[in-house]
């Protein structure tokens, strides 16, 4: 995986964004910048909008006022398949693979995106989809990275809790993003399994700008580069990890809670 | 879609020889069978490609459309249209005219339908198509209720459409080039797309897959597809009415795609067989204690409906799967 | 079109806007709630007609038939509801078609053989039979009126319902959260039965009405139902103030239509969708 950008180019910017569902402001007037190399951790309690922010940038919501800028292009107002087409790889806190395809199955549908020919284009009706080459090179490498590769015949809804978890990474690093969302990654592992995702964040960190939205605090802070806690809605601090942490007004609202 | 539905793309060993000898079976019919059956049998492949074409949409793509009759009519219609009165019109070119029909229809609705949803899906399609419906049936100029007349089969030259045998056979050829034509593009790019967004178009959107695109394609392929068997159902029967546009119409290919098992385009055939023979049977009974079971035909089968999505929603490929105790479920999905 | 026709075509439309109210209320209910679709809903049209004409004949009397007509089809709307729907909340969409298609089968046979496949006409009662003169040549039928009345009554009924009382309240809350609204002391599978029994008896009720008006034939319900499809795709699915506006939307546009441009006027409704549709793929009042 090539990539023409420098380590810490300033791959995605959200400026100042808002969400507002009638009445509710979900999100209100925030900015996160993402990093080559770097992980941007985003905490907050049940409630403060994290899933919302991450739905904003993937384009699964639409703004209501601000601007997203990925790679040096806007695309605010772009749909979830034009974003991620344009560098960007979404893991979801709620396992969202194919349950009845294979492993190998579900990683493949998820490299062959990229090389998906028009719809209307009739030769491609006749194409042998598992010989595509580059497709298939882009899976294995997906499926090496996350660590399945001795998984790939199991049923995907078969597999086990944590299994499931790292296919879940394991499609959105088929599509060779640049920009990598992940929304509680380490969601319901155990111990090892735990370790071993973060061993796998680590890994992918000098490659691509990561967003890690977590509520398994011993992991932000042994991950982040970056750290920014939100509270109803609203950034309350944003920063160094250890400037934050020390931050009075963080501790008082959600640190010092118990969760 | 529920895992009750959960298609067999991968047919097992067993069924495919037992797909082979009907094959053989069809193939030999024609020499012994009597003009009635040859009749009824190559009306049963006309429908087993109306069903297979629907296949691709429910089966594959996972939208079920209570309209895709009115892509199946507007090609026998548009045969009728083509053909004068007094004498034959060429095969060559108001075959893929028809066909074409029926694909731009599909086009256009298509464009319209596949943005929704679900339950708005089901009755879009639906609606769509009883505006077609209605469009035929109030215009004395397309027909009205009484409907057209096709005199004469079209012309092929290199071979006599008129002669029963020969229309069997073409028929035959026909279909299973559609069935390998669809199963290569199952296993497709284009095919796995499709899958894919059967099962969780959301994913497929965050991964990158233009999934209205896919699903108009799709929508558009099924059309023309309808659009050859409705073309070759003019042709056989030489007259076309709304009726073949309509709601029942739409229902019973449904019918015919979910008895047999969706998603691998055998079951759609099998499917059709079944349900026309079926049809067939109820419409015969006799009476019985001065009640004319015959002639109440459909409320055995609305019964019959209700107890095959009660009782095998998998269609009867899925029973015959469970029977002969399904390998490929456990091996998974193989290329 | 001078005032006095544009008046009548006004007071059609919205008679037969408020009919399909009465139909696409209950339908999206029913789906809005339960989750389910009924392709059979026609079908409780047809057999609020055939009740309707042959208890008033039994009985001599509209008025009887009508209460008559709406209990026994209540009752059997709840019979249908424990015995086979309930079953289908969960299943998916194609299992719901595909039973409510055999349904739509085995109620017109049954309608076949109860009552014959002949066309029946319901008479007006005569008090409801007057006419109002409009001018010295044109009158409109106290009976539409009765008709519109009957169904404004009905959906203020099911707005004061579902709005305002505690039973509306817990309907609404079904609609959002089962397990949720089970989890509160709220018994479910009543709440359940009861909407359907109220979609099935606006259904009965509106052909009952409609009888006199439209007669009474064979496949009545299914050129009703595709009427009741579109009003529930334009004002969006479980809405029921959307059922309203988009019903009495459908109403003006097909009887103006079919006055100001009769060679298109079938297809117009359909337009209107499609338009619909491209902006609003969800419907006017999507939740």
């Amino acid at each position: 995986m090539t990539n023409a950008h420098s380590a810490h180019d300033l791959l995605l910017r959200a400026n100042k964004i808002t969400k507002q569902f009638g009445g509710l402001t979900a999100v209100n007037e925030v900015s996160v910048d993402l990093r080559k190399g770097q992980i941007h951790a985003v905490i907050g309690p049940n409630g403060a909008g994290k899933s919302t922010l991450t739905n904003l940038l993937t384009g699964d919501l639409p703004l209501t006022s601000g601007h997203v800028t990925l790679n040096g292009q806007d695309i605010t107002g772009w749909t979830p398949e034009k974003i991620s087409r344009h560098g960007m790889g979404r893991s979801y806190q709620k396992t969202n693979i194919f349950r009845s395809f294979s492993v190998w199955d579900n990683v493949r549908l998820s490299a062959q995106s990229r090389s998906q020919p028009m719809p209307f284009n009739p030769l491609a009706w006749l194409q042998q989809a598992s010989l595509m080459a580059d497709v298939n090179e882009r899976a294995e490498r997906a499926l090496e990275l996350a660590g399945l590769q001795n998984r790939r015949q199991a049923m995907a809804g078969a597999a086990s809790h944590g299994e499931q978890r790292q296919l879940e990474i394991a499609m959105t690093l088929a599509t060779e993003p640049q920009v990598l969302l992940l929304d509680e990654p380490l969601a319901g592992m155990g111990l090892a399994e735990a370790e071993s995702m973060v061993q796998l964040l680590l890994r992918l960190k000098p490659l691509h700008a990561m967003m890690l939205v977590e509520h398994d605090m011993d992991a932000v802070f042994a991950l982040a580069d970056q750290l920014t806690v939100m509270v109803n809605g609203q950034v309350i601090a944003s920063g160094l990890p250890a400037n934050v942490r020390a931050d009075e007004g963080v501790q008082a609202a959600y640190l010092g809670e118990d969760h | 879609m529920s895992d009750a539905h959960a298609p067999l793309e991968t047919l097992p060993r067993s069924l495919k020889i037992l797909l082979g000898t009907a094959l053989l079976a069809l193939a030999a019919f024609p020499f012994v069978g009597t003009d009635y059956y040859l009749q009824m049998v190559t009306r049963m492949m006309i429908l087993a490609i109306f069903a297979i074409s629907l296949d691709l949409l429910q089966g594959v793509t996972g939208l079920v459309s209570l309209g895709h009759a009115a892509y199946f009519g507007v090609a026998g219609y548009a045969l009728a249209f083509l053909t004068p009165p007094g004498e034959p019109v060429s095969l060559w070119w108001t075959l893929p005219a028809a066909v074409g029909a029926s694909a731009l229809l599909a086009l256009i609705i298509g464009f319209l339908v596949v943005r929704t949803h679900g339950i708005y899906f089901i009755m879009v399609t639906m609606a769509f198509a009883q505006m077609v419906f209605y469009a035929f049936f109030d215009n004395k100029v397309l027909g009205g209720s009484d409907g057209l007349y096709i005199n004469f089969k079209p012309e092929a030259v290199l071979f006599d459409l008129e002669n029963k045998k020969v229309f069997y056979f073409f028929t035959l050829a026909l279909m299973v080039l559609v069935y390998v034509f669809l199963r290569r593009l199952l296993w497709s790019p284009f095919g796995r797309a499709l899958a894919g967004i059967r099962v969780n178009e959301h994913r497929m959107r965050a991964l990158g897959y233009g999934t209205f695109n896919h699903k108009l394609a799709a929508f558009t392929l099924a059309g023309a597809l309808a659009g050859l068997a409705g073309f070759l159902w003019g042709a056989q029967s030489g007259y076309v009415n709304p009726e073949l546009m309509g709601f029942h119409m739409s229902a019973h290919v449904i019918m015919m795609v979910i008895l047999g098992g969706m998603g691998n385009f055998a079951g759609a055939i099998v499917g059709a067989f079944s349900f026309e023979y079926l049809l067939h049977v109820f419409k015969d009974l006799p009476q019985v204690a001065g009640f004319n079971l015959g002639k109440h035909w459909q409320l055995w089968m609305g019964l019959f409906i209700v107890a095959l999505v009660v009782l095998a929603p998998r269609g009867i490929l899925g029973l015959f799967a469970v029977m002969l105790k399904d390998k490929s479920d456990k091996q998974g999905p193989q290329p | 079109m001078d005032f006095v026709n544009f008046l009548i075509q006004l007071l059609n439309s919205v008679q037969y806007g408020l009919l399909l109210f009465m139909l696409a209320a209950g339908l999206t209910l029913i789906f809005g709630i339960m989750g389910v679709v009924n392709l059979a809903h026609g079908s409780f049209y047809m057999l609020g007609a055939y009740l309707a004409w042959s208890l008033a004949a039994l009985t001599q009397s509209f008025t009887l038939a009508i209460i008559l007509g709406t209990l026994l089809s209540v009752l059997f709307g709840l019979l249908l509801e424990w015995l086979l729907f309930r079953h289908f909340y969960k299943r998916d969409h194609l299992d719901q078609v595909l039973l409510t298609f055999g349904l739509i089968y085995v109620f017109e046979e049954m309608r076949s053989i109860l009552w014959g496949d002949d066309v029946h006409g319901v008479t007006i009662p005569d008090i409801l039979s007057a006419s109002i003169p409009l001018t010295e040549t044109l009158s409109y039928p106290v009976y539409r009126l009765f008709m519109s009345g009957v169904c404004l009554l009905l959906a203020l009924g099911l707005y004061l319902l579902i709005s305002k009382t505690r039973l509306g309240m817990k309907i609404r809350a079904g609609a959002f959260n089962h397990e949720m609204t089970e989890a509160l002391g709220v018994n479910i599978k009543l709440i359940h039965a009861l909407v359907f029994a109220m979609g099935v008896g606006l259904a009965t009720i509106a052909g009952m009405v409609a009888a006199p008006v439209s007669s009474v034939y064979p496949n009545m319900g299914s050129q009703v139902l595709i009427m009741c499809f579109v009003v529930v795709v334009i004002g969006g699915i479980g809405s029921v103030k959307g059922a309203l506006i988009a019903a009495l939307l459908v109403g003006l546009v097909d009887t103006f239509g079919k006055v100001l441009l009769p060679q298109v006027a079938g297809m117009l409704v359909y337009v209107l969708m499609a338009i619909v549709l491209l902006y609003k793929p969800e419907g006017l009042f999507k939740n």
